[in-house]
């Protein structure tokens, strides 16, 4: 029998009890790796085998459960699916692994997600719609009309998406990436009848879709595809052509780009804070428009605007595809 | 090697808020025998923000963009991340959407225009390392930067979403990007590992979020600062402004002084070439340049 091919990881794991810890420590353990592991069977090893302590949470072991997401080398895993040597050749032989969150450390790997389900709850994750208590037919959903949710249903709740999120890091209040896909897998339903209801609250200032950073980590991050930053694109959109889009910095920030480009082709970037300011926020940016303006980064007239090739043609463009409205 | 020869389409910040960064193109291009036409035909790519508002204008204005590099028979290099992603993100969904192809075609086709999606598009960073190569980069510089301690900052919309990248951008790991490190060694340089090299720089929620965006900018440019880092590097434009131009209420939201020259990844190149500051623009920038 030949001999199993193994390579030897030393993984750095995030040790705390918040009950008695003032600070949390990390302990290295070092082990021998086939090719066929997973960063749940190590941590399985570690507990059964070196440190029966060590806390973390695990269940279906088959990436659907999403219990196991842990932060390996800073990137958000399931622990059940991401291989060891995988991450090996990414990231080097020494693998920390930590916690979603640090902050929300409760014993070793185990966080209290209470953040995560307060703003799934806060969008109203449930279909609303007036449902017969006795229906004498099914209530068919077409193949056609299933594609609408963009695979927004295929999420897990494992929260990579929510504690990867910089802009949710920063500000709390912000709804962020894993309750803006629920929001747009329940907009998306053809069932559904929540009408603005949910629209209205994922277009709050501070809360809503406009406060996303565009970092695209969210994309990036999910183990099972569902883009959230695509769904919040379209909560964006449903948010304009159901007509609720308020006036504020944020909506004429993104209006402003079709006027720019219907007249330059190129965005007046000067005029785009201007017109997103609506003029009198102008103060904000007075200092640091006036440096840029001394070191030759703006023109002191921000009506001065380069223009693009064939106007002619993009302007016509502009107005035969586009349909939204503000 | 036969001339390398691109369609450039310099997205709107090189013209305007960044015109050190149009020199330097240029500037460096010309000394590697690099070729760049650019594209005056295109317009804006939208900025991550038209789609918002309209989806559909910004897939129709960015396939427009593409139908002019594959007149030219060309591919489209860029050189901000922003229009990188945009672009990108159109080609993929038009060439894997058939029926969206078509319905962006009907209307390019009022004005005499189709997508084929022969083109590729590539980030300059991404040209110079697969194309020119960096071997070739290394033999042409006479003033290495070993003196200077780099801090890479890659910018979001280079890196992610990998899958809309990992074609063009040489299969970068998004959470272990290497390409500006590479560049930064190629150059004589020391690369700067920190944290934030690969995160958010705030940019596109400048407006609609300062608070999030100054801390965003804040904590980039505190661990470049922190890991001793004598100035940072980019291949996009808008982070240059946001980490160049932003640092006082970048200081402000974290409670600390932070500033550092934050060159574009043209200016470094050219640098090392021995070009002139004067001619790599490096009078423009807001946060001063105060080692050459």
């Amino acid at each position: 029998m030949s001999e199993i091919k193994t390579q030897k990881i030393t993984f750095k794991v995030f040790r705390f009890n918040s009950e008695t810890d003032y600070l949390p420590s990390y302990i290295n353990y070092e082990l021998d790796v086939t090719h066929e592991e997973v960063v749940l069977d190590i941590l399985n090893r570690i507990k059964w085998e070196m440190d029966g302590s060590l806390s973390y949470r695990r269940s279906c072991r088959h990436g659907i459960c999403g219990i196991c997401s842990v932060k390996v080398a800073g990137k958000a895993i399931l622990a059940c699916k991401e291989n060891v040597l995988n991450l090996a050749a990414a990231f080097g032989t020494e693998l920390v692994i930590e916690p979603l969150s640090i902050k929300r450390a409760m014993k070793d790997l185990i966080i209290d997600k209470g953040d995560f389900w307060s703003k799934h709850d806060q969008i109203k994750p449930y279909l609303i719609s007036e449902i017969e208590e006795y229906p004498e037919t099914e209530n068919l959903v077409t193949p056609h009309q299933a594609e609408a949710l963009n695979e927004a249903d295929y999420c897990i709740q494992c929260g990579a998406c929510h504690y990867s999120c910089p802009a949710l890091e920063i500000n709390e209040q912000f709804i962020g990436p894993a309750a803006f896909a629920k929001a747009f897998r329940f907009e998306a339903d053809v069932r559904d009848e929540a009408g603005n209801e949910r629209l209205n609250i994922i277009n709050a200032p501070e809360e809503g879709v406009w406060d996303c950073v565009k970092c695209m980590e969210c994309a990036e991050v999910c183990p099972k595809d569902v883009n959230p930053i695509e769904k919040i694109t379209q909560l964006h959109n449903m948010v304009f052509s159901a007509g609720i889009a308020k006036n504020n910095i944020a909506t004429r920030h993104a209006v402003y780009f079709k006027d720019s480009i219907a007249k330059h082709g190129q965005l007046n970037e000067a005029g785009l804070v201007i017109y997103s300011e609506k003029g009198y926020g102008m103060y904000k940016h007075l200092k640091v428009g006036a440096k840029m303006i001394a070191k030759g980064k703006a023109h002191i007239n921000p009506f001065i605007v380069p223009k693009s090739d064939k106007m002619d043609e993009i302007a016509k463009l502009v107005k035969s595809s586009s349909s939204a409205k503000f | 090697m036969s001339t390398l020869k691109y369609a450039l389409f310099t997205g709107c910040t090189a013209r305007q808020s960044t015109p050190e960064q149009m020199m330097s193109t240029m500037a460096i291009a010309e000394k590697m025998g690099i070729e760049l036409e650019i594209l005056e035909e295109a317009t804006c790519c939208g900025a991550s923000h038209l789609q918002d508002f309209d989806d559909f204008l910004s897939l129709v204005l960015n396939a427009r963009n593409i139908c002019y590099a594959e007149k030219r028979g060309m591919t489209m290099v860029t050189i901000c991340n922003t229009c990188q992603l945009n672009t990108m993100m159109t080609k993929r969904r038009l060439d894997k959407d058939p029926e969206l192809k078509a319905r962006v075609n009907e209307k390019l086709a009022e004005v005499g225009l189709e997508y084929k999606g022969e083109s590729e598009i590539k980030h300059f960073l991404y040209a110079i390392i697969d194309d020119f190569g960096l071997d070739n980069l290394k033999k042409m510089v006479v003033k290495p930067l070993s003196q200077f301690n780099i801090a890479p900052f890659y910018g979001c919309h280079n890196i992610r979403p990998s899958d809309i990248h990992e074609e063009s951008n040489g299969h970068e790991n998004a959470y272990a990007p290497r390409s500006l490190d590479d560049l930064i060694l190629a150059c004589g340089g020391v690369s700067v590992d920190y944290a934030e090299k690969n995160k958010c720089c705030g940019f596109h929620a400048e407006l609609q979020a300062p608070h999030t965006a100054a801390v965003l900018t804040g904590n980039a440019i505190m661990g470049a600062m922190d890991n001793n880092a004598d100035w940072m590097v980019t291949p996009c434009p808008l982070c240059h402004l946001k980490l160049d131009t932003q640092y006082e209420h970048a200081s402000k939201a974290v409670g600390r002084e932070v500033k550092l020259p934050v060159l574009h990844m043209q200016q470094m190149i050219g640098l090392a070439f021995g070009i002139s500051g004067k001619e790599l623009g490096l009078q423009h920038h807001v946060s001063e340049v105060n080692f050459i």
